[in-house]
């Protein structure tokens, strides 16, 4: 099997240079699909006949909701890759991913006091999801704190990579013992085995500004990325002429 | 030159021993130290009853709340101190530098930790559960979830610890790492004396603590070796 690309994808410089060309076409996808989704969802997908109009933030809940998990996947998966074949960028990467995941966590928490209010009669419930999603938050702000804890790049790349590997073995035990401990929240309307429950009216543009936020995401992640490439990059010929050319 | 060819290393056994003696006997020279904690694990629960209401029986509602979260945060005080001196004085690296697994030696560091915090504490709930009222029924559930349940926030605390020893400041950081993946210990710790207050059975919450403590202690010394590799290392 042919491995240069895996080599090629450590090299900060390739990797800055290939996503120049994707940045624009990405980012007009996101915006495509995020338009499409959401005013097809927040105007015209019909209301509910159990909660009415107030459903409909289930457009922004739910995908931010799922992304505030996967953020926290991807970034344990980065850090074990960064300790495993010691590549720059995966650390970086990482590193990039924290504070993204934690404002979605944050605000997935927030869209979902709001929905709460209407349907639940409060903002906040010790229900386990809700405290398994204020756990994630904690987990979030936990890493980034031991991140900028330490001087040397390095060295808070590894620390913080096994934090977030404990972490995401921690994470279906600490779900499920919330789990155990007390639920209100609807279960999943969403999943992968079984049919959906919901009316294709609705299920379509959720669908649709599910694949939007996770193109948005994509596209923060490698903003953040390329930033973070440049800044520790610095002191490289291709950035510095890159620098110069752009001033 | 005899003398010095005919000593051996110590084997494996042996230098987990040493190890654990020489922690013990640390911790027994150095008592304040020792007791901080525990005295720290009294007083913040007699400020229940002061803040709250000293209420007999709203107060052996809450008391297994307040016990847990008291040993919980009073392991959170002593974590720190579990690697910071054998890193200031270099014995740490020696540890490191040993020829048997790290995984072993970090494993009796740990079972001495637990030794003079968690075991301490278990043997002191008595005197909180007086205090706060918590009815006779819940005493040995509360024992035996202790008994489980601190070797598993020494386990996971010693990731901290040894991922944010080699910071100068460590303290506050290091609960923030550890607080979260503390909650599981706490909800079936508490899950467990809750059932035998309620005259449930109470043995299946037990068993999920030992599965969670299993858990720790074959996969949370890994975490610790590496972040002590890393902490020297940096």
């Amino acid at each position: 099997m042919n491995w240069t690309w895996f080599h090629k994808l450590g090299s900060p410089k390739w990797f800055y240079e290939v996503t120049s060309k994707w940045m624009f076409w990405l980012a007009l996808i996101t915006v495509l699909l995020l338009v499409t989704g959401l005013v097809w969802g927040l105007a015209f997908a019909p209301a509910d006949y159990q909660q009415g109009n107030s459903y409909r933030i289930i457009f922004v809940h739910v995908p931010v909701a799922l992304l505030a998990q996967s953020c926290y996947i991807a970034m344990a998966i980065a850090g074990a890759v960064g300790l495993i074949w010691k590549m720059k960028l995966a650390d970086m990467a990482a590193k990039v991913s924290a504070p993204i995941g934690a404002s979605f966590t944050f605000l997935a928490l927030l869209t979902g006091a709001i929905w709460g209010k209407p349907t639940w009669g409060t903002w906040w419930v010790w229900d386990a999801r809700l405290t398994s999603m204020l756990l994630l938050l904690f987990l979030y702000f936990g890493y980034m704190a031991l991140q900028a804890a330490f001087d040397n790049e390095t060295t808070a790349s590894k620390a913080s990579s096994i934090l977030a590997l404990v972490g995401l073995v921690n994470i279906p035990i600490i779900k499920y013992s919330v789990e155990w401990w007390n639920t209100l929240h609807q279960p999943a309307t969403l999943t992968f085995t079984s049919k959906p429950t919901m009316a294709p009216e609705m299920l379509v543009p959720l669908l649709i500004s599910i694949v939007g936020f996770y193109c948005f995401f994509t596209l923060a992640f490698l903003m953040r990325l390329r930033a973070e490439v440049l800044i520790r990059e610095n002191r490289t010929q291709w950035v510095k002429k890159l620098v110069q050319n752009d001033v | 030159m005899s003398e010095v060819e005919s000593i051996r290393p110590p084997t494996l056994w042996q230098s987990c021993r040493m190890i654990l003696q020489r922690d013990l006997r640390l911790a027994f020279r150095n008592q304040s130290d020792l007791a901080n904690p525990l005295i720290f694990f009294v007083m913040v629960a007699s400020l229940f009853p002061l803040g709250v209401s000293p209420d007999t029986a709203f107060l052996s509602q809450i008391a297994t709340g307040i016990i847990w979260v008291a040993a919980l945060l009073a392991t959170l005080l002593s974590l720190d101190a579990m690697f910071r001196s054998d890193y200031d004085d270099g014995s740490l690296e020696q540890l490191l530098l040993s020829p048997y697994p790290l995984y072993i030696l970090v494993l009796a560091k740990v079972f001495s930790h637990w030794i003079v915090s968690g075991l301490l504490l278990t043997l002191l709930f008595p005197l909180l559960a007086v205090l706060l009222f918590l009815p006779w029924e819940g005493y040995p559930a509360m024992l035996a979830s202790l008994l489980l349940g601190t070797p598993l926030l020494s386990l996971i605390g010693a990731i901290g610890a040894a991922l944010t020893v080699g910071l100068k400041k460590g303290g506050v950081l290091l609960s923030l790492l550890i607080l979260p993946l503390y909650i599981p210990v706490l909800i079936f710790g508490t899950g467990a004396v809750g059932a035998a207050l309620n005259g449930t059975p109470y043995i299946g919450h037990l068993l999920w603590l030992a599965v969670f403590l299993v858990m720790a202690i074959t996969m949370a010394p890994f975490a610790i070796a590496a972040a002590l590799r890393i902490s020297i290392a940096g």
